[in-house]
């Protein structure tokens, strides 16, 4: 393997700084000041994020959890920021790295664990494990494991959206995140184009993490500046810092009210930094040392709370409050993961098909599909 | 119920269609040049005008996109029937037909389901050359959560059709340009076929005979010229081919004792190897001969129309494998 190189600084041609701290030009749908309550609980939420995620680690490094294992950390702000603008009445599809998306939307951490243990209490009964975190009741329509395969049924659902109503403040929007790698492929383009060309209500979210697996992003995009690729297809993009929940939340904001009351379809690009390899079982070093400080120095969780500690938000004593019950909830929440029964072989065939069918070909390996 | 009236396939899937649009709101129709062009084969003939742009949608040429778009959409409770143009244009869309369609509603814990309908038209036989040729049916056919249903008369098209736009699972509709214009009674009112139904279109009691989609009329004209020989051939026009019904079949051979499977598609891996083994396991017993499979030459189907003939099985080929079979039991009328 080669020597690692540092990465590019994100945006060299424009200048934009990659991390700056500052509010998205935009500048519309900006809040009113936010309330200490509202601050704290992003702060709490991305801490629950960021415990939940170290402890499916720690959970995938002692076997209880299979298969591939995809974590959030260091994308706590954009997951918070992203569900914060995201509203009740709004379709939210992701990529596989969709944990804390599915705990924020508001699906139980317990329940998120069960599904990591693949149990019966798991948010899909044990079917999906890790990359596939669905909620209907939430209209959180799937975490998905082909890269950028939520692209196109994402964008069907902006059109159904706008099949059945007419655009308005509170009308239906569609969110579909995906990683920088998927900006490369096939249907990553079909989709921006039909979006385009049908005026859907979808915004997409292109979480930039700067890595697509081990290849960075100017090693795979011809146009390393990923919120320009909607310029083809007439949808505009905007880059935020995504370390900062308040910038996302408020440029997701005003990215979803485009999406609702024009129906423009938008493209939202947030920088960040992953803090890990690209599953739990990479080691990632294709990654300069000078990197993984620099990530360290950003780490957008304690960047939050330094804010939130100078804004005199979060003391001492809250803030140990606030991870104490952090902490209980991710403890519980592995507790009743392993509690919960595993899913037992005669329900094997249970969801095959929605409908009843007539000749299925139930049978269990070895079994003849015909008696004689 | 009034006399069926005898109309083409094509008129059948466009009768099909236009009830369904009218039935439910939720149904439309999406693909390359279905509106304006009233689609490459006619099939969506006169919807536009009817129905409008927003039931009606003109796709750009990105079966991926808006094969995709159709997941979605049903997801949100639509029914989309899209149109793939030919069957082998859903090689590009095969991510979100087999890893999406096929996979949403188990993998999310039967949460939610994808009421959708790709219809397009298999198979060669047009000088189409090997890329516009295929019977790629079979590969979805081997996929769980998929159904695929392949009619062959227009009664059944009406009848497949109109309950794989009224299922709630992702539904294959198998079309063949070379039955598009052929006629058949086709009653009045409501027909909903249960798919996963094969159906004895033939009664016979010395052979069963087994096929699908347009493999079917090449099977009747050889199955009756059998019977001006006193030699009695049972049909069985599997109808669905995903959930196959497999009784119907075994059944047919427990009672013939002899099976041969005609089918367009390639013969490796092919539904005939798939009849076969069933046989095999359903009615070793009843068996008098080994159980032959009609199907192509394993080529790139070629253009030129002699190479074109020579590879693809025809009611000679579908003779002589029958009177083989026939022979190699001792069979003597």
């Amino acid at each position: 393997m080669a020597e690692p190189k540092r990465r590019e600084k994100a945006n060299p041609q424009t200048g934009a700084q990659p991390r700056s701290r500052t509010k998205p030009a935009s500048g519309a749908n900006q809040a009113p000041e936010d309330s200490p309550d509202t601050l704290r609980g992003y702060y709490e939420q991305m801490v629950l994020v960021r415990e939940f995620e170290l402890k499916a680690g720690e959970m995938y490094a002692r076997a209880k959890i299979g298969g591939y294992c995809h974590l959030n950390l260091g994308e706590e702000a954009t997951v918070v920021g992203l569900m914060a603008a995201l509203q009740p009445q709004d379709y939210l599809f992701t990529s596989y790295r969709d944990h804390g998306y599915a705990i924020v939307r508001g699906m139980e951490p317990r329940r998120v664990m069960a599904e990591l243990f693949g149990r019966t209490d798991g948010v899909v009964g044990g079917r999906g494990g890790s990359m596939h975190m669905f909620d209907s009741e939430l209209r959180m329509l799937g975490g998905y494991g082909i890269v950028g395969g939520q692209l196109p049924p994402a964008t069907g659902a902006a059109l159904a959206i706008a099949y059945r109503s007419e655009p308005a403040p509170d009308a239906e929007a569609v969110m579909c995140i995906l990683g920088d790698g998927a900006t490369n492929i096939g249907a990553f383009h079909e989709s921006l184009n039909l979006a385009g060309l049908w005026k859907l209500p979808i915004v997409y979210v292109i979480v930039n993490n700067q890595l697509g697996m081990g290849t960075s992003v100017d090693r795979a995009s011809a146009e390393p500046d990923l919120y320009k690729r909607g310029a083809a297809y007439r949808i505009p993009g905007e880059r935020v810092n995504g370390d900062d929940p308040i910038v996302v939340r408020d440029a997701a904001l005003a990215a979803l009210e485009r999406a609702r009351v024009e129906r423009q379809p938008m493209i939202l690009e947030t920088l960040s930094y992953r803090l890990r390899g690209h599953s739990v079982v990479d080691p990632a070093k294709y990654r300069h040392p000078d990197d993984v400080e620099e990530a360290k120095q950003n780490d957008p969780v304690p960047a939050f709370r330094a804010r939130l500690a100078e804004q005199g938000v979060l003391d001492d004593a809250a803030e140990e409050q606030l991870h104490k019950d952090v902490e209980q909830t991710v403890a519980e929440a592995v507790d009743f993961a392993d509690a919960s029964p595993l899913p037992s072989e005669e329900e094997l065939f249970e969801f095959s098909y929605a409908t009843e069918v007539a000749n299925m070909p139930n049978a269990y390996p070895g079994e003849p599909v015909m008696a004689r | 119920m009034s006399e069926p009236r005898v109309i083409t396939y094509r008129q059948a899937l466009q009768e099909t269609i236009r009830a369904e649009l009218e039935r439910d709101e939720n149904v439309f129709v999406m693909g390359e040049e279905i509106g304006v062009f009233e689609g490459s084969y006619k099939i969506t003939a006169g919807l536009l005008k009817d129905f409008g742009p927003k039931r009606i949608v003109d796709t750009p040429i990105s079966e991926e996109g808006f094969v995709g778009a159709a997941v979605g959409a049903a997801m949100l409770g639509l029914r989309p029937i899209v149109e793939i143009m030919t069957l082998n244009f859903s090689l590009i869309a095969i991510d979100q037909i087999v890893n999406h369609a096929a996979k949403i509603y188990g993998m999310f814990g039967g949460q939610s389901s994808v009421p959708m309908v790709i219809r397009t038209p298999g198979g060669g036989g047009q000088q189409l050359a090997a890329t516009h040729s295929q019977n790629l049916e079979v590969w979805y056919a081997h996929i769980p959560g998929m159904k695929v249903v392949a009619p062959s008369t227009p009664a059944d098209a009406k009848a497949l059709l109109t309950a794989a736009i009224r299922d709630d699972d992702p539904v294959l509709f198998l079309e063949n340009l070379a039955l598009y214009n052929r006629k058949g009674e086709v009653p009045d009112g409501e027909l909903v076929a249960e798919i996963g139904r094969a159906a004895v279109v033939k009664a016979g009691t010395d052979l069963t005979l087994v096929s699908y989609s347009r493999g079917m009329v090449t099977a009747l004209e050889v199955a009756n010229a059998f019977d001006e020989e006193g030699i009695s051939i049972e049909v069985v026009d599997l109808r669905s081919l995903r959930p196959l019904d497999r009784e119907t079949f075994c059944d047919s051979v427990r009672k013939t004792s002899r099976a041969v499977i005609f089918e367009d598609d390639m013969l490796s891996y092919g539904v005939g190897a798939e009849i076969a083994a069933t046989i095999g396991e359903g009615a070793f017993d009843y068996l008098d001969a080994p159980v032959r499979r009609v199907a192509a030459a394993e080529v790139p189907l070629p253009y030129a129309k002699p190479l074109e003939l020579a590879a693809l099985p025809d009611a000679d080929d579908l003779t002589r494998v029958i009177r083989e079979t026939l022979d190699a039991s001792g069979f003597r009328k």
